[in-house]
């Protein structure tokens, strides 16, 4: 059963729309049509720690910790998510462990903060600060089956400090800071007695100290030093029960350091003796019964620990594999895993630490290429039905992917890539083919009908309990929203999302689901080399006319590495297939990308790449591409804002760059102005400007007396806003009167500063949203603790006399004089503040295809949810008693503060986890605009702002039209019988 | 914690003191540590019998604590409890988030001159906090709700004005014509024959 068919109906009625927008300032949902339009996925981040529930509590479960500062707690069946909390970035966490077989311990913030998370369902028990020196390597013990204290005591140790914790209560039983200066402690141990505790830790480089600690008292009951010649890098692992390997200073060498007896004695083992091929770094990683791992760029390796003499080399795996921690089967035997990969399959080799040469499990699953490598493994074992073990892993991949792989299939996986997005695009679907005829989809009238009669039930309260659950089904059945190709209205599209990883993947609005992916060779990370970063996705190509039977593109801009001036790489993908069609390695850093609204003859999108020596370089690389550039180049301006220097600046461009004359598609930059603020009183905080490719429907604005205003439209308005140092803090850092923001709207051509206004006592963090000739910011102010948002808008007042008709007749006007940035502009401004409730993490503004319906802004708040507020709200005309007129206008009177209107948040009852992104999309039908939002989760929703005045919208009751024809005929041939016999009668009287 | 509050009267929150004061006892624990500052404790109250609708359980188990705009969050334990340690003197901003309910951020203002005294205020509503429990000022209903059927509603329809119009057309009309006048009937009807020009000069023809 489709869905009612969405056409336009009524041709855009100005009226109907001041109708329609007076009517209703929230847009909102009934409960029954929610994941109609919008859709809510959960994601995690890539896993970096898991540990697995144990065998005894019965539930398949694991808890994970990742990368995005989440802890979660997955089923092992489905891989879907039973709890999940996502930790402010500020606090990161570093280590988790299970206490008790029912609470999740995690350590945070450098080992200041431990807390206890029901393992059930994620609710926090306790939390403990912890008073320590940050430390980078936080430690976390909990002591098993101690009978000191009637509970398991959890041993924290960040840098000289040690604590007991309770792990029922979290309250600190004892505490020990050791008196060596710089001594960080990285391991922690317990004596198989359980009474004494052991404490390995380094000082400075080069000296060792252990500490036997009493474990009801913390008391040191022995203390043992060593220097260490040559030093150590901190890298340590533990090799066996009285073994520490730690890697020394020069990484070349590892020391093995006994450490059980009274003193400390050690060995130290040339890494090259044990790997030929040794180039770059290495990491170790301990299994357990003297067994540790040697990881190279080229090879795995299995070591023997032989006591402290040495070394011995068992196997030899080559990258890319991956070597999980050992995990206790029987009190003797521990096993462990190692996935390699074999062309287009992964090994999953399963070992006991005991017996190196036998192999218990050696499977080959079939994996996805476009996953890249593996770069994790957790091993988890269950019982079999004939009581034998058998093993399964969680596996990382490069993508940040985490796959379950059993019995040699991959169970299930999760995309945790999504949670993690740096930018988002959008492409077409492609065009509809002939052929397929509506009468196919709605293919039976008797069945359309009933599903409208269910609906017509549905709204009119008659439904029961089932018949809501059929109309829900059918509703999110209707397959129309799911099609892979163009729909009239625009509601479905691709959204090209490029993820931290380097992985591209669009995903289908309809409902979210992944159609391609493409983990990018040239952006994937060689493990120990550079780091290669993503940057941008912008539109490559967007066929139009002469080349409307390409399909489109995109383009990927990334940095081969950390720093700024490492060499760029390109990447174009086919929107459509998701296939590399090209991918350049830039000889030249990016440090800007500037996407022009200019296209060469094949519709390719012209781009300009600022590099760190100021020069621009075109791309495409085509003669095409380069005429159509030299005749704009004269009027190409653009702008850079560097943060740290404090500084602005604008810049034309000039043919040839300095180096390589050669080059005729590198320009070099010539300055021509620039705006120094003063370093000590005012730092920029935030620039913002138009998107590019927003339409603006009209520049006269009528107002409630008949009067025309000008809008200032400008797409080279610059935003920009800066705060005093002190306000740049956090809130509680500074008083009000050493806080302040400035706010400066700029034009970027002539670097002319429009208008500039201070707000005395405010205090960052600036959020900033500009579109058509206003400016949103959100702030926070100190002298009424509250935020705030203001508003200004910038109005043209050299057109402000056209309002003469006789001038307009006569040609009087000034309607057609060219317009041209370096006039001195007369503009006119309004501002305005409003109290905001909530801390503001992102700020968006409504788009649509024509600049017709009003605005409405997306405010992402603190508690991860967006709320559309109308931009009416934000008006600076609004007064305390508005006239007649300005009424008529729909003009609201002024309050203090903006409301907040429960019904008008767009993701309703969900929350965006992390929230990061909005971006707003417009769809081909002018009301409507498509919301997409990004954090840890995605949402993605459907919005019209003055709600579907040019559509019917699915609530639109076809049955109740249908009826109302029938009754409508129907009296008219009764009434038609009723005159006839009354016409009869007359005749015969 | 009890010994803090004894000590001072006018200490209006639950406060733990890390800088040495008056009450050596509670203070002496504290000391310990790098950070020089208060603690913030207070409670998350959520009355779970109010709860209605839309399976959004009353737990706090979502329940963030946010201070300073997200310099630091905390989550509310099963009791509503939370604590900031730590803290230094100034005026701090406490936002609580939790799904389904409209909490008002709170001006918390620390006292550097007099040690611990803390204060605390909701911003939205300017009412001062006794003691640091933070209730939800409203439920927040995410989804419009659905008017019970009625005949008004289905009447105020546009199709329910159609029939509405009709009916009345149908049944009012001739009552209307009925009480005209036969004799000026049959003039109208006369002149319509002769000028079938305007339909309003009629209507205004038959009220005259």
């Amino acid at each position: 059963m489709a869905a009612p068919p969405r056409r336009s109906l009524f041709v855009l009625l100005a009226g109907l729309l001041v109708f329609a927008s007076l009517a209703t300032l929230a847009t909102a949902i009934y409960e029954d049509q929610v994941g109609l339009a919008d859709w809510h996925q959960k994601y995690i981040g890539k896993v970096k720690q898991a540990v697995y529930h144990s065998q005894k509590s019965g539930r398949r479960r694991v808890v994970v910790l990742t990368e995005e500062n989440v802890i979660s707690s997955l089923d092992l069946r489905s891989g879907d998510i039973f709890w999940r909390h996502v930790i402010d970035n500020n606090d990161p966490l570093h280590q988790l462990s299970l206490s008790h077989g029912k609470y999740v311990l995690t350590l945070s913030s450098g080992g200041t903060i431990l807390r206890a998370w029901n393992l059930r369902d994620g609710q926090m028990i306790w939390e403990t600060n912890l008073r320590t020196s940050t430390a980078s390597d936080p430690q976390l013990h909990v002591m098993s089956n101690n009978k000191v204290a009637k509970d398991n005591l959890v041993l924290v140790s960040a840098g000289r400090w040690i604590y007991a914790v309770s792990s029922i209560d979290g309250a600190i039983s004892w505490e020990k800071e050791f008196s060596i200066d710089g001594l960080e402690i990285k391991r922690i141990l317990q004596s198989p007695e359980n009474d004494v505790v052991y404490a390995l830790g380094l000082a400075g480089s080069s000296k060792l100290a252990l500490y036997h600690l009493s474990a009801k008292t913390g008391e040191i009951l022995k203390d043992i030093q060593e220097s260490l010649p040559g030093g150590l890098c901190g890298e340590t692992v533990l090799g066996s029960d009285n073994v520490l390997v730690a890697l020394d200073k020069a990484r070349s060498s590892l020391l093995l350091i006994e450490f059980m007896g009274e003193r400390i004695s050690y060995n130290k083992v040339h890494v090259s003796d044990l790997v030929q091929d040794l180039s770059g770094s290495f990491k170790i990683q301990s299994l357990s019964n003297g067994v540790i791992s040697l990881q190279t760029s080229s090879s795995i390796s299995l070591l023997k620990l032989k006591g402290t003499d040495g070394l011995e080399v068992l196997q030899r795996f080559d990258q890319p594999a991956a070597v999980s921690d050992s995990l206790t089967i029987t009190e003797k035997d521990e096993a462990f895993a190692v996935v390699q990969h074999l062309g287009s399959e992964i090994e999953f080799i399963v070992k006991f630490t005991s017996d190196l040469s036998s192999e218990i499990i050696r499977e080959k699953v079939n994996i996805d290429q476009n996953r890249g490598n593996v770069e994790k493994v957790f091993l988890n074992s269950y019982i079999r039905t004939d009581k034998s073990h058998g093993f399964r892993a969680l596996v990382v991949m490069e993508d940040h992917s985490l796959l379950l792989i059993q019995q040699g299939d991959v169970v299930w996986s999760r995309e945790d890539g999504l949670a993690s997005i740096v930018d988002v695009t959008t492409s077409e679907l492609p065009v509809e083919k002939d052929g397929v005829s509506v009468a196919d989809v709605e293919h039976n009238l008797f069945e359309w009908l009933k599903g409208h009669m269910l609906k017509l039930k549905g709204t009119l309260m008659l439904a029961n309990a089932d018949e809501v659950a059929a109309i829900q089904a059918l509703r999110l059945k209707s397959s129309e929203k799911n099609k892979m190709t163009r729909d009239h209205n625009g509601f479905r599209k691709l959204l090209v999302v490029l993820t931290k990883a380097g992985k591209v993947m669009a995903l289908h609005t309809g409902d979210g689901r992944v159609i391609w992916s493409n983990l990018l060779p040239s952006l994937r990370a060689s493990r120990f080399g550079g780091m290669p970063s993503a940057l941008r996705i912008c539109q490559w190509q967007v066929p139009h006319h002469s080349v409307m039977r390409e399909n489109p593109s995109v383009l990927v801009v990334g940095k081969s590495g950390a720093e700024s001036s490492t060499p760029g790489v390109f990447s174009i993908l086919d929107s459509y297939s998701g296939e590399e069609l090209n991918s350049m390695k830039l000889d030249h850093s990016v440090v800007q990308i500037i996407p022009l609204t200019l296209k060469d003859s094949s519709e390719q999108r012209l781009h300009l790449i600022v590099d760190s020596n100021s020069n621009a370089h075109l791309y495409p690389k085509s003669p095409d591409a380069l005429n159509v550039f030299f005749h704009e180049m004269s009027n190409l301006y653009f702008y850079s804002v560097d943060i740290q220097a404090n500084v602005i600046k604008g810049y034309s461009l000039q043919k040839s760059c300095g180096l390589n004359l050669g080059d005729e598609y590198c320009f070099s930059m010539k300055e021509l102005w620039s705006i120094i603020f003063p370093s000590d009183s005012e730092r920029i905080a935030i620039s913002e400007t138009r998107k590019m490719n927003e339409v603006v429907h009209t520049q006269a604005k009528i107002i409630g007396d008949h009067d025309v205003m000008y809008k200032y439209l400008s797409k080279n308005l610059v935003f920009v806003a800066t705060l005093s140092p002190k306000a740049a803090g956090d809130i509680g850092s500074a008083l009000p009167e050493e806080a302040s923001l400035v706010a400066y709207l700029i034009d970027a051509v002539t670097g002319r500063i429009l208008h500039r206004v201070t707000h005395h006592g405010a205090q960052g963090p600036v959020h900033a949203v500009l579109s058509e000739n206003w400016v949103v910011y959100h702030y926070f102010n100190l002298r009424a603790h509250r935020f705030e948002m203001a508003v200004i808008e910038i109005y043209d007042e050299s057109r402000a006399d056209n309002k003469d008709v006789m001038k307009l007749i006569l040609g009087k006007h000034n309607l057609s004089a060219p317009i041209t940035s370096y006039a001195r502009p007369e503009v006119a401004v309004k501002s305005q503040s409003f109290f905001f409730t909530h801390s503001v993490n992102a700020m968006a503004v409504t788009q649509t295809a024509k600049g017709i319906t009003s605005k409405q802004l997306l405010i992402g708040t603190i508690g991860d949810q967006v709320l559309a507020l109308d931009k009416r709200y934000l008006d600076p005309r609004r007064s305390v008693n508005p006239t007649q007129q300005e009424k008529e206008e729909g003009i609201i009177p002024l309050t203090d503060s903006l409301p907040i209107i429960p019904q008008s948040f767009v993701t309703h009852s969900h929350q965006v986890e992390a929230l990061r992104g909005i971006v707003s999309i417009p769809a081909k039908l002018e009301s409507t605009t498509l919301v997409f939002t990004y954090g840890v989760d995605l949402f993605y929703t459907q919005l019209a702002p003055s709600r579907t005045y040019d559509s019917l919208t699915d609530e639109f009751s076809y049955a109740l039209l249908l009826i109302t024809i029938a009754v409508l005929v129907g009296a008219i041939i009764v009434t038609w019988i009723w005159s006839e016999k009354k016409e009869l009668r007359d005749k015969w009287r | 914690m009890a010994a803090s509050s004894l000590c001072h009267r006018h200490l209006l929150l639950f406060l733990l003191m890390a800088v040495a004061s008056a009450c050596l006892g509670t203070a002496a624990a504290h000391q310990a540590g790098s950070g020089e500052g208060y603690t913030i404790a207070g409670r998350v109250k959520i009355d779970g019998a109010s709860v209605k609708g839309f399976g959004l359980p009353a737990k706090t188990s979502n329940t963030k604590v946010i201070l300073n705009g997200g310099q630091r969050v905390t989550f509310a334990r099963p009791d509503g409890y939370f604590a900031f340690h730590n803290v230094p003197a100034g005026t701090h901003l406490i936002e609580v988030s939790s799904i389904g309910y409209f909490f008002s951020p709170v001006r918390v203002d620390i006292s550097a001159r007099n040690p611990g005294y803390i204060q605390a205020a909701l911003t939205e509503t300017r009412r001062v906090l006794n003691e640091l429990v933070l209730e939800p000022l409203k439920e927040e209903q995410y989804y419009e709700v659905r008017e019970p059927f009625s005949v008004m509603s289905l009447l105020k329809s546009p199709m329910g004005l159609m029939v509405g119009f009709m009916v009345l057309m149908v049944f009012v009309m001739p009552k209307l014509m009925e009480n005209i006048d036969p004799e000026e009937m049959k003039q109208a009807q006369e002149q319509m024959r002769n000028s079938p020009s305007s339909f309003s000069g009629m209507l205004s023809r038959a009220q005259g």
